[in-house]
């Protein structure tokens, strides 16, 4: 009897589902797969959205205060104040601009050198997604997170001009630079239709993950003609200019290194595998390129150095920014070590040989290590890390050299070089604007004394209060 | 009354100020300082830039005895600042002419 029954349910439970389907599928049925689809598609977005949200605080950080302290401690202790507020300054300055046009100009559609004035004022940008770059977060999310990007890129380039500009001139350079090297330079690699832009229809397709050519390059490069056109600063090299607070740096090296994960994985614009394969790649090529400093310095002058230690991590995650989102662990260690090696020799003796006065280095591991990073992305990209380019008939295109594209190289060179010349023949434009409206460089007096007193009127340390 | 200024490893403050106290003289003036002798520096390198750091690190103490007490004075920093290398500092001494308390106005050795 019972036996029976258990039989009837089993027969029953198989079959009426296909009859089920066998008929037309009810409308109430379509609105539940409907609103089935659509939750799942909101909780794709919040699980994005927090991780993008959280990516964009990471990316702030690197400015303050990890930026701040990191250079701030390599200064003399009189210039402190100056060298932070050079990094803090633009996180009011550049945010400002940024909603005023910069978003615009960088990520309307526009030319294929600079963005339209679509979102001049932020018009336009709020919840819904902008399927052009991110199509599961807000744009408002998108927006913010790139801003973040102009904000620590210029804030770069004041390794080159610490403890030796006015402010009035460094807030005058600053602007003039984003507006004409960072917004079109962001708009050619990143933007719609722009002309370096591998994703969206660029003329030459050049893959920066993160930001190589227009965050690493573009400071790097302006870095040296600023460090160029404003010369030494008054004493070098014959007085003594030792790090007041190598702690200071220490502490400010590793902070950069934690927001490098929001920079590097929080370019994949989802929380998704890509994002852990960025994570990954940048953590590895950050650690390769520290032993790989350090092992220099300890064979050249028979000590390894904290100072060396933190370099080299952070001319490794400069080099890998632009091909965390592409390449495999070994490859990124590999990139990493090839930086740490580059960057010493750059620093050391290519600096020493030819005089020009950098004073944090802002050259030789942002510029050199931004350019070998955009060179080797080209070599070790690979279709199996990122697969989301297509060729017309849908099949995944082949990247870097790895994958038979040895053409891409190429590709990376084109971008490096359209970094390099507008980085150069703007920045020496810009530089002479503001030297003949309101003068580069402090007085003599002022210099000695030390920009915290003669441009802010206050002191790192006050030891007798 | 002698003033005796000694130039000291700051690592061996403790057992010279110890010292001293055990010998029942209380009153000294501790300041940091940078000097050298004939005590060589070291290199420092920083990204390339080669320092060589010739000012070291000492400790200067500052003691007015009466003269009776001087050598004894001497004897116990000597013994207990010595480690037997380079760089173990100095002592000076050189007469003092006048002690005067600030509170009460004592003079001479009855201010020390």
């Amino acid at each position: 009897m019972t036996r029976i029954r258990l039989w009837q349910a089993f027969l029953m439970a198989c079959f009426v589902p296909a009859l089920l389907c066998a008929q037309s599928i009810p409308p109430a049925t379509n609105a539940r797969i409907a609103a089935v689809e659509s939750a799942v598609k909101s909780a794709q977005s919040a699980g994005d959205n927090a991780w993008m949200l959280m990516s964009a605080a990471l990316v702030l950080m690197m400015t303050g205060p990890g930026l701040a302290l990191f250079y701030g401690g390599l200064v003399r202790r009189k210039n402190v104040l100056s060298t932070m507020m050079h990094s803090y300054v633009l996180m009011a300055v550049i945010t400002v601009l940024w909603a005023v046009v910069g978003y615009s100009l960088a990520f309307g559609a526009g030319t294929p050198f600079l963005g339209d004035l679509r979102y001049l004022f932020l018009q336009n940008v709020g919840a819904a997604p902008n399927p052009d770059y991110a199509a599961t977060i807000p744009q408002q999310t998108f927006m913010v997170y790139q801003l973040m990007f102009a904000i620590i890129t210029p804030a770069l380039i004041s390794g080159a001009y610490a403890e030796r500009i006015k402010f009035s001139a460094m807030l005058l350079f600053t602007v003039l630079w984003a507006l004409v090297v960072y917004f079109p330079m962001a708009h050619m690699v990143w933007g719609k239709g722009g002309f370096l832009n591998a994703a969206l229809g660029g003329r030459i397709p050049c893959l920066d993950f993160a930001g190589g050519t227009v965050v690493h390059i573009t400071s790097g490069v302006s870095a040296l003609i600023c460090a160029l056109y404003l010369g030494k600063r008054r004493g070098y090299p014959t007085e003594p200019m030792k790090p007041h607070s190598l702690t200071f740096s220490f502490v400010g090296a590793c902070l950069l290194w934690v927001g490098w994960f929001g920079f590097n994985a929080g370019s994949a614009l989802a929380a998704s595998p890509l994002a852990t394969s960025a994570f990954v790649a940048t953590h590895f090529g950050a650690a390769a390129a520290a032993l790989g400093w350090l092992l220099a310095e300890w064979i050249h002058n028979g000590k390894p150095s904290m100072l060396g230690g933190i370099s080299g991590a952070v001319a490794g995650l400069v080099a890998i920014t632009p091909a965390s989102g592409f390449v495999k662990p070994f490859p990124a260690m590999l990139i990493g070590f090839a930086a740490g090696l580059l960057c010493f020799f750059m620093v050391t003796a290519v600096k020493r040989r030819f005089g020009y006065d950098d004073t944090l280095d802002a050259f030789g591991v942002h510029g050199i290590g931004g350019t070998l990073g955009a060179i080797l992305t080209g070599v070790f990209a690979t279709n199996q890390v990122n697969d989301s380019f297509k060729d017309a008939s849908g099949k995944t295109m082949a990247l870097g050299w790895v994958d038979g594209n040895p053409g891409q190289v190429l590709n990376q060179l084109g971008g490096v070089a359209i970094s390099w010349v507008l980085a150069i023949v703007a920045s020496l434009v810009i530089l002479k604007i503001c030297d003949v409206t309101i003068g580069l460089r402090p007085s003599a007096e002022h210099e000695r004394e030390g920009l915290d007193i003669s441009m802010h009127g206050e002191e790192g340390y006050n030891f007798e209060t | 009354m002698k003033k005796i200024e000694a130039i000291i490893q700051p690592h061996k403050l403790e057992d010279v100020k110890k010292a001293l106290t055990g010998i029942g003289i209380d009153g000294m003036t501790i300041s940091e300082v940078r000097g050298h002798g004939r005590q060589k520096g070291h290199k420092e390198v920083y990204r390339g830039m080669e320092y060589q750091v010739d000012l070291l690190p000492k400790v200067k103490v500052e003691l007015v005895v009466p003269d009776t007490r001087f050598e004894e004075a001497v004897q116990t920093i000597l013994l207990s600042a010595r480690t037997g290398k380079i760089g173990d500092g100095k002592i000076f001494v050189s007469d003092v002419r006048e002690a005067i308390r600030i509170r009460n106005e004592d003079r001479g050795e009855g201010a020390l």
